[in-house]
């Protein structure tokens, strides 16, 4: 039971990450119909500048601040050398274009903070536990991570709903051309969309940060994770985002828990031990084949425009 | 008789460089030239299986280093499993990467457009993460293949043959109705369907042909490396492959030459200054995308022409 729970408690943590990243990624698609493969490099940045800015001040608040100032600068930074001239052209060359930014800051990353991956030690008050059952005690931070989740996915959904902010998101994502006819400032909102969305998974690499080893390329892997939450959750959906974060990290973190038993009641012990893991890192994308062949749109189908 | 075109002409020349470079190389006693140019053929032979469906198809796979590394794998297993020799190898190399390439199809081509493009990146990197862990063949770190080729002219010769075969067969097929529905397939599905073509079996057919090409380039690869490693197989190495047959000119027949070409010289250029060429390489893919259409095949055409 307690076992149980606390898979569950890593699974939720999993899925509120990739709701950060996949969510900006979504969000960017849905209004520029640009796909940017770059997006996991915010996440990179997030993670790197947190480090940083945190022994630099020697507070991690102040650190985070910081690192979410300085992520949102270069992604406009970005946009408007690169991101903006994208806006009209084909996805491969969109795909190509930020493919190269990969590079770019895959290799500036460990040129600035050096080859080897940093680590960020939390303060005695956030890495200190709460005992949540009598045997099972979870840290704060981890805490902090499921409630900045829960914050920001019901923050957009007020903003895109009920401010005047959002329902200019909703036109652009709609229809653009009619959208600036009626007075939207494209251009502002795109790079508006831009800076949110690269916020968004700096915030998760920020949070991150200190359960993991930050290093070069750590962006690539949530990446991918992220893309088949898009598709899966249809391309441009929010809240097809957010219940397909949320469903991909239960499930991969069940997968990662249940396989090796479960392989070793049919298998012998070396067999399960070879398959297990092998097997197990494939739960999601076989589980995202699965549900493509019956629902190629995904959960929530954008409309087509 | 047509004249032929400029790129026509282009890649007849690289072609008869790359014949005569083993010549150059032993006068000049340069070996690793010969390695270079082995890995360079091997990367268009993968980048011409890609553009079968990427350039002609029209269909943007960014999976396809995983059915490389598929045939790698598959050729390596046989070596270090069975002590089979290189048909054997190259067979279940081909045999594998293209089931795994079917495989790959029929779940991606229920998808068009982005979605494609993101799910055939998933698929592969479903196949990297698989390859990773692998322990028994040596997981993230790879393992070495008991080498098949002692780096020697012959071998460079059959990469050779097969590089030419592999660009005149994307000639012959592009003309055949096969091909001319897999082109129209790109243009306009609708009018393809209406003609009574079933273009869902003529993509899938496409892709797995594809798969079988980049099956045979990974076998290659453990023949000239004789070492495999999840590390080839990777999403960053796909795209690198879509750079490649996009730069070169998707859908032109010597496009992948080209682009692989262009790749390697550069890549070579810039690790002569730095360990962190990519730093200088990213930005020029992003001018170079920004910049340009047709890839290298269009301009040479399209130069000549004006």
């Amino acid at each position: 039971m307690t076992l149980a729970f606390e898979q569950l408690l890593n699974g939720l943590q999993l899925g509120v990450l990739l709701y950060l990243v996949a969510a900006g990624l979504t969000l960017v698609f849905g209004v520029m119909r640009v796909v940017n493969l770059a997006h996991g490099s915010f996440y990179m940045l997030g993670a790197y500048f947190v480090v940083a800015f945190a022994s630099w001040t020697g507070s991690l608040m102040a650190g985070a601040v910081l690192a979410l100032a300085a992520t949102t600068a270069v992604a406009l930074v970005v946009e408007r050398l690169v991101i903006a001239r994208l806006y009209r052209r084909e996805p491969l060359d969109q795909l190509l274009a930020t493919f190269g930014i990969v590079l770019f800051f895959d290799e500036l990353a460990p040129l600035v903070w050096g080859p080897a991956g940093l680590t960020l030690a939390l303060p005695p008050g956030l890495a200190a536990g709460v005992q949540l059952l009598p045997d099972l005690a979870v840290p704060v931070w981890r805490l902090v991570i499921l409630a900045a989740g829960g914050l920001v996915a019901a923050g957009l959904g007020i903003v895109v709903a009920r401010t005047r902010t959002g329902a200019w998101i909703r036109a652009g994502a709609a229809d653009p051309e009619t959208a600036q006819t009626l007075g939207v400032n494209l251009p502002l909102l795109f790079r508006g969309v831009f800076a949110l969305g690269a916020a968004l998974a700096g915030l998760a690499g920020i949070l991150t940060a200190p359960l993991l080893t930050v290093q070069s390329g750590m962006g690539n892997d949530i990446l991918v994770l992220a893309f088949v939450v898009v598709v899966l959750g249809g391309l441009g959906s929010m809240r097809g985002a957010l219940a397909a974060s949320l469903a991909l990290g239960i499930l991969d973190t069940a997968g990662r828990a249940a396989l090796p038993e479960l392989l070793a009641a049919v298998l012998s012990p070396e067999a399960a031990d070879t398959a297990a893991p092998a097997l197990s890192s494939m739960v999601v994308y076989v589980a995202m084949a699965a549900f493509l062949w019956a629902r190629p749109d995904g959960l929530f189908p954008a409309p087509r425009r | 008789m047509t004249r032929p075109s400029p790129a026509v002409v282009a890649v007849t020349v690289l072609l008869m460089a790359l014949a005569a470079a083993p010549l150059l190389a032993a006068a000049t006693a340069q070996p690793f030239v010969l390695f270079l140019l082995t890995r360079l053929m091997i990367l268009a032979i993968a980048a011409t299986g890609l553009n079968l469906v990427l350039g002609i198809g029209g269909m943007p796979s960014f999976g396809h280093a995983a059915l490389v590394g598929v045939g790698a794998y598959a050729a390596a297993i046989v070596a270090l499993q069975t002590g089979g020799g290189a048909w054997t190898q190259t067979f279940w190399a081909v045999a594998a990467a293209t089931l795994a390439a079917f495989a790959m199809g029929a779940i991606s081509l229920r998808t068009r457009g982005i979605a494609f493009i993101l799910v055939t990146l998933a698929l592969g990197q479903m196949l990297f993460f698989f390859a990773a862990a692998l322990e028994p063949l040596g997981g993230d770190d790879g393992i070495n293949v008991p080498a098949t080729f002692a780096g020697d002219a012959g071998f460079y010769y059959a990469v050779f043959a097969l590089l030419a075969a592999a660009t005149a067969a994307t000639a012959w097929v592009r003309a055949t109705p096969f091909g001319m529905a897999l082109r129209g397939g790109a243009v306009n599905e609708d009018r393809i369907a209406a003609a009574g073509i079933d273009l869902p079996r003529v993509r899938l057919l496409a892709f797995a042909a594809s798969g079988a090409v980049c099956g045979l380039a990974g076998a290659l690869t453990t023949f000239h490396t004789a070492f495999v490693s999840p590390a080839a197989m990777g999403w960053s190495r796909s795209a690198e492959l879509v750079a490649m047959v996009l730069v070169g000119g998707a859908g032109a027949v010597a496009g992948p030459l080209f682009g692989t070409a262009a790749f390697v010289a550069l890549e070579e250029l810039l690790s002569g200054y730095t360990t962190r060429w990519h730093l200088v390489f990213g930005p020029v893919l992003v001018i170079v995308v920004l910049a340009a259409r047709g890839g290298i095949a269009g301009w040479i055409d399209g130069r000549t022409r004006d």
